[in-house]
């Protein structure tokens, strides 16, 4: 199945779940997710399973006023 | 000596949702020339919180937030996450519960824009949004305008402080509708944080003196030729017109006082 991580397209087996996602972007240090608009806090990464077409938000810190 | 004068000397916290903060001063993180130059500004300024954001980051360039992440650590200011660039509740709500997790704080600078070119917020949907925010357990201060029905939908529900716009973010122009924001200082009890729109010192000085609770400041410090510099002046202009306002101003006059005593004036005579 194909899923859509902060707008790129990857390939992923069927039944990933959201921390396989993460092992194939490889997101920084500090960082928070959601999928399809709604967060998943990284306790729930592992047990999250992805289906084809879901839009994965990977967000890390930056400066803001 | 009047005895019913509050004394100065003693201590005066910005109180936000029962915090107590020492600086009345907010500084945004964001437009610095340099990374170095934005921790000189903050260690100069001593401000109260520091806003930061969140953004999508390529694999390709993981290190580039990695950076001010250690930044903020090493500061150990109190952080303020906004919810800058969001359009709709959801993803204000979503982008607030990131920020949560990333920053490890319940404190969300909410922004919910309503208009790209003047970034207005979206006075229709900011109420509800906050009100959702704070039914999750957010601390939340929110970017508004200075319409006085709308700041007081956002206590109603449940908002402890808000955070007026002076003028559009980043214009610099000062205060442009005194009226409604006096009148918003007069008829709101709660914490008034100015938020976007000032350009000098002068300006923070202005609504401070005027009685709002604390100023939040990003591109007129930052974009100064000395930022640093500026942050100081700001911080400076902020106690100064705190002080301005707890000493409570005299009225104005519209003719001419002597300031100096006339009895015992030399040379007067009276007549011709």
């Amino acid at each position: 199945m194909n899923v859509i991580i902060n707008q790129e397209t990857r390939e992923l087996p069927d039944g990933a779940t959201l921390a396989d996602a993460l092992l194939v972007w490889e997101p920084p240090a500090v960082f928070a997710a959601a999928v399809n608009l709604q967060f998943v806090p990284r306790t729930g990464y592992a047990q999250h399973r992805l289906n084809d077409g879901d839009r994965i938000e990977i967000i890390a810190p930056i400066t803001g006023g | 000596m009047d005895m019913n004068i509050t004394p100065l000397t003693h201590a005066d916290p910005l109180v936000l949702y029962g915090e107590s903060f020492a600086s009345r001063l907010l500084l945004g993180t964001s437009r610095y020339p340099s990374p170095a130059t934005l921790e000189a500004a903050v260690k100069l300024a001593q401000p109260a919180m520091l806003t930061a954001s969140l953004r999508r980051q390529g694999a390709a360039q993981p290190e580039a937030g990695a950076a001010f992440w250690k930044l903020l650590q090493e500061l150990a200011v109190p952080v303020l996450p906004n919810t800058a660039g969001c359009h709709t509740t959801q993803e204000v709500i979503t982008t607030a519960q990131m920020a949560r997790e990333v920053f490890n704080t319940p404190w969300i600078k909410l922004e919910l824009i309503g208009d790209d070119y003047s970034l207005q917020p979206d006075t229709l949907n900011l109420v509800d949004c906050a009100r959702q925010l704070i039914n999750d357990g957010f601390k939340v201060l929110p970017y508004c305008t200075e319409d006085l029905v709308l700041c007081q939908r956002l206590v109603d529900v449940g908002c402890q402080a808000v955070m007026p716009w002076a003028a559009p973010i980043g214009t610099g122009q000062g205060p442009v509708n005194p009226y409604a924001m006096r009148l918003l200082r007069e008829r709101l009890s709660v914490p008034l944080i100015v938020d976007a729109g000032l350009g000098l010192p002068s300006h923070a000085c202005t609504v401070m003196e005027w009685g709002f609770d604390a100023v939040l400041l990003n591109t007129a410090v930052a974009l100064a030729q000395s930022p640093v510099d500026m942050a100081g002046a700001f911080a400076d202009a902020v106690r100064a017109g705190r002080a301005a306002f707890r000493s409570g101003a005299m009225q104005p006059q519209t003719s001419a006082q002597p300031s100096t005593p006339v009895m015992g004036t030399p040379f007067w005579h009276h007549g011709p």
